[in-house]
């Protein structure tokens, strides 16, 4: 049950909704009562500014169609970064992608995935494994910017080998309906993991990070932070679950997810969930969702801030904690001007 | 250049300041000594702007305009700055990046250009370095992880940056041991000229030490009783608050 089986099958009742538990807060089958027709063939999308100083090999997707670069791939020791672009260009249509990801053993990659929208009203599905050799290294950098009237669903199933590491940043502004999910098996052996998130969510928009990792095998690392800043009619949701099986002895996993909410009309639905089954395990949660601090909004206020830009230094600090913890100085940057430009938008 | 005339406030409805009359001529520091309970920090963050703090009679001029009709930023382009008793942390903004905002933010608003990030630097690495401060410390987050000496050195930092006509300074000693009370003394006589004013709030009589007031004023129960010059502190210091009707909390 998912949208791109919808899609696939043409039939609505493939549509997850809200009687679904992990799809409650992001109900498919309410919103899209008919299916678009398929998206046509788009041969050019126009260029990202976002994306303009990074180097890196080029991918580009067009409503479903590789159209530009190959699907990635890093050899065994090989090392450097990827830039794909989903780009969905046509107005009321629907498409569904699969974009595959290989880092093979020593490799080392930095990812930047941007989806974007050229066109408004569509309905967007992708996935995508992402698996990763023995020792091998990727840092993924998602960007979420597209319209508001359309709908994104993406789903990436990420398989981590032993002493491999994976850190990924996704940064979200939202849809109509925005969700994506990260499934990631973690089989323990030296192999670590960081899956963070923000999102930035004005207007009517909604948007979704749900995260499932699995533990299977002993002496694996998750670090796990979320935040994210909702005003007018925003709607946020976090869903992460880190699962620990029996026999993942000595895990060490910590999920934190903080929220602001900029107005009464905003809403964040969060729901962490640790489920262990092992033994000596460090695991830890931690969940908050509140308002800024009105006595930091005076101090600095009261230093010559006016309010508006005492509110804004105190919310870009807020989500600013998630993208200092990317590695790479050239999308930490590229991330940190994103993030300064949506809540500029918002506040 | 600061009048308070006949200040009432109260918070959530209940009197705190209850008919306060203070004149703070340019260039003069003064002192407000007060038992706990008193109104003194009632009376900075009032005069700083702070929300919920209801003036319900009387008036604060700075300059001669009314300092009680502009909001906390305002106030402070206007020239006041209050240290506060107990400094905010602001994790994830750098001590420089907040000095440098604000400074810039107060400039805009007197009409003048952005000081650019040399001169910035300049000027911030000279200030820290009289007061002793680690210059590494001011690239971390502000007061994060600061001890109680370095935020209230912090605080005279930012005074010294923002050079503000009236600083008002709330219990500028409290949680500071000798050697932290002296360089945070010295960073305020150091500030003393002829075109800025000091109101120097505090319980105890040994700020007063180092930093020498020209007057002193007795806060209790929310109105100046007494005034007089350096040695009213002296007198307060051997008899306690008593005559003036108010028991010192234990």
């Amino acid at each position: 049950m998912s949208l791109a089986s919808a899609l696939r099958t043409r039939d609505l009742a493939e549509l997850p909704g809200r009687r679904d538990e992990d799809w409650r807060w992001t109900d498919l089958r309410g919103l899209i009562r008919a299916l678009p027709p398929e998206s046509p063939p788009v041969a050019q999308a126009a260029e990202n500014p976002v994306l303009a100083g990074l180097d890196g090999a080029r991918v580009l997707y067009i409503s479903g169609r590789l159209i530009e670069g190959d699907p990635v791939r890093m050899s065994a020791l090989g090392e450097g970064t990827a830039i794909r672009r989903f780009v969905s260009a046509s107005e009321g249509t629907a498409h569904h992608l699969d974009a595959p990801v290989e880092v093979e053993a020593g490799g080392s990659l930095t990812l930047i995935d941007s989806f974007e929208g050229q066109a408004g009203g569509y309905l967007a599905s992708a996935s995508g494994a992402i698996r990763l050799g023995e020792g091998a290294s990727v840092e993924r950098i998602v960007i979420l910017d597209e319209p508001e009237d359309a709908v994104s669903v993406a789903r990436f199933d990420v398989a981590l080998s032993p002493g491999a590491r994976f850190s990924q940043t996704v940064l979200a502004s939202g849809a109509k309906r925005q969700r994506i999910e990260t499934h990631l098996h973690h089989p323990g052996a030296g192999a670590s993991v960081r899956l963070d998130g923000a999102y930035l969510l004005g207007g009517g928009r909604h948007s979704d990070q749900t995260t499932v990792v699995v533990h299977t095998g002993a002496g694996g690392e998750t670090a796990q932070l979320c935040k994210g800043v909702v005003a007018d009619r925003a709607r946020a949701v976090f869903q992460g679950r880190i699962l620990v099986e029996a026999g993942a002895d000595g895990t060490d996993a910590r999920m934190g997810h903080h929220g602001l909410i900029l107005s009464d009309r905003a809403e964040i639905d969060a729901k962490p969930e640790l489920l262990i089954h092992a033994d000596d395990v460090a695991c830890a949660h931690g969940n908050t969702v509140g308002a800024l601090d009105a006595e930091a909004i005076f101090y600095a206020r009261s230093r010559g801030l006016p309010e508006a830009a005492a509110k804004a230094l105190l919310t870009l600090a807020f989500v600013g904690e998630v993208t200092a913890r990317i590695a790479h100085d050239g999308a930490r940057a590229m991330a940190e001007a994103w993030v300064e430009a949506r809540l500029g938008g918002l506040l | 250049m600061l009048s308070i005339q006949n200040l009432h406030v109260s918070i959530g409805g209940k009197p705190i300041i209850k008919g306060l009359s203070l004149d703070l001529p340019r260039g003069e520091v003064h002192a407000v000594m007060g038992p706990n309970g008193a109104g003194k920090s009632t009376l900075s963050y009032t005069l700083a702007g702070r929300e919920g703090y209801e003036v319900t009679a009387g008036s604060a001029t700075l300059d001669g305009e009314d300092l009680l009709a502009l909001p906390a930023d305002q106030r402070a382009a206007k020239g006041l700055f209050l240290s506060f008793q107990y400094p905010l942390e602001i994790p994830g903004v750098p001590a420089l990046t907040f000095v440098r905002t604000a400074l810039n933010a107060q400039r805009k608003a007197q009409g003048l250009d952005e000081i650019g990030a040399p001169e910035f630097l300049k000027r911030v690495r000279a200030a820290a370095a009289e007061l002793k401060m680690d210059f590494d410390m001011l690239r971390r987050g502000l007061n994060v992880g600061f001890s109680g000496g370095e935020k209230k050195r912090m605080e005279i930092l930012q005074a010294v940056m923002l050079s503000p006509s009236l600083l008002i300074l709330d219990e500028a000693d409290s949680g500071l041991d000798i050697d932290a009370l002296r360089i945070v003394s010295e960073g305020v006589n150091a500030m003393r000229s002829a075109d800025r004013s000091m109101l120097v709030i505090t319980h105890y009589q040994r700020l007063l030490d180092h930093i020498k007031p020209d007057r002193v004023h007795v806060l209790a129960a929310g109105r100046i009783v007494a005034s007089g010059g350096p040695e009213l502190a002296l007198e307060l210091e051997r008899e306690g608050y008593d005559k003036y009707g108010v028991k010192e909390a234990a």
